[in-house]
């Protein structure tokens, strides 16, 4: 059987291996033909990332057209904010993006071992946020504000809390996807599964850095 | 935009995170101008550009998915700017 990791390619001078390789090279990922255009990840879930981003959009500018309305009220309540926490967890998303590029790009040259400790990389760095942005709701409901009746801190848990959700659910993918990937389940033949995890995670890292100057920065 | 390597994408993003945190710290944004909002938002734009050619590698995806996101990105971060703008007046 033709192994598209092989770097022996099959002699040109006979047709009916020219054939063979022809063949399998249609079965190829893009990825070992090189050069050809492709969306990395599954295109449903690039669908649901597309949707994702419209979502967060409305967010975004809801939060900023609400913001001119009152805008003294939103600047006095985003000085309560903790700049540190969300400085904190942007350098962890980054990280974990950093991180997550770096298992793919290992588990494609089909170095599942060093691929699998980068999403434990990734990992670390999604548990660093959940903690740091737990500390941060922790100390919010401690200090007594009233969440529910205020317009910057309504839009303050409806931001960062759905987006919260989005890195649990992040966190999942990248735990299965260090599982198998630790079992060497993903290769140059095949890495479509953490491709389309990686997709996820970084669509996170990208919301947050909106997220990041609109609610922690900008007033 | 030259082809960076994904650390060295790492890092410029990690620096202009340092800048974003130091003109919070400074509180340069607190003085009712377009300058400093301008400028943050530019530097998020850049952060989210990376992210999306560099990580999201649309930068080897059809130009349809890379506008899509990019488009994305350009869109909200003008609309923040021009809510931002219309609280000045």
């Amino acid at each position: 059987m033709y192994d598209p990791s092989s770097p022996v390619l099959p002699a040109a001078g006979n047709p009916a291996q020219a054939a063979t390789a022809a063949v399998a090279g249609a079965r190829l990922p893009a990825y070992a033909q090189g050069g050809e255009l492709r969306l990395r990840g599954d295109l449903g879930v690039w669908l649901v990332i597309l949707m994702e981003l419209l979502t967060f959009a409305i967010l975004f500018v809801s939060f900023a057209f609400a913001r001119t309305r009152e805008v003294d009220v939103f600047n006095a309540a985003q000085a309560t904010l903790n700049l540190n926490a969300g400085a904190l967890n942007t350098v962890l998303l980054i990280s974990g993006s950093w991180c997550v590029a770096c298992a793919v790009a290992a588990v494609q040259r089909n170095a599942s071992q060093v691929g699998a400790r980068w999403l434990l990389g990734a990992l670390a760095c999604g548990g660093g946020f959940v903690v740091v942005k737990l500390a941060e709701y922790a100390q919010k409901l401690a200090s007594g504000v009233d969440l529910s009746s205020h317009t910057f801190y309504m839009f303050y848990i409806l931001l960062t809390g759905f987006h919260f959700l989005h890195v649990l659910v992040g966190m999942l993918a990248l735990a299965y996807l260090w599982w198998n990937t630790r079992r060497g389940r993903y290769g140059s033949h095949d890495c479509h599964a953490l491709e389309t995890g990686a997709a996820f995670w970084h669509m996170v890292d990208l919301l947050w850095i909106v997220l990041f100057p609109l609610v922690y920065v900008m007033r | 935009m030259p082809v960076l390597s994904r650390t060295q994408v790492w890092l410029i993003l990690l620096a202009i995170t340092c800048a974003t945190y130091g003109m919070g710290e400074a509180g340069l944004l607190g003085h009712g101008s377009m300058g400093p909002v301008l400028a943050m938002f530019a530097l998020a734009f850049t952060k989210g550009l990376l992210v999306s050619l560099d990580f999201l590698e649309l930068r080897h995806a059809p130009a349809l998915w890379r506008w899509l996101v990019v488009g994305w990105l350009a869109l909200v971060l003008a609309l923040i700017v021009l809510a931002y703008w219309i609280s000045l007046r």
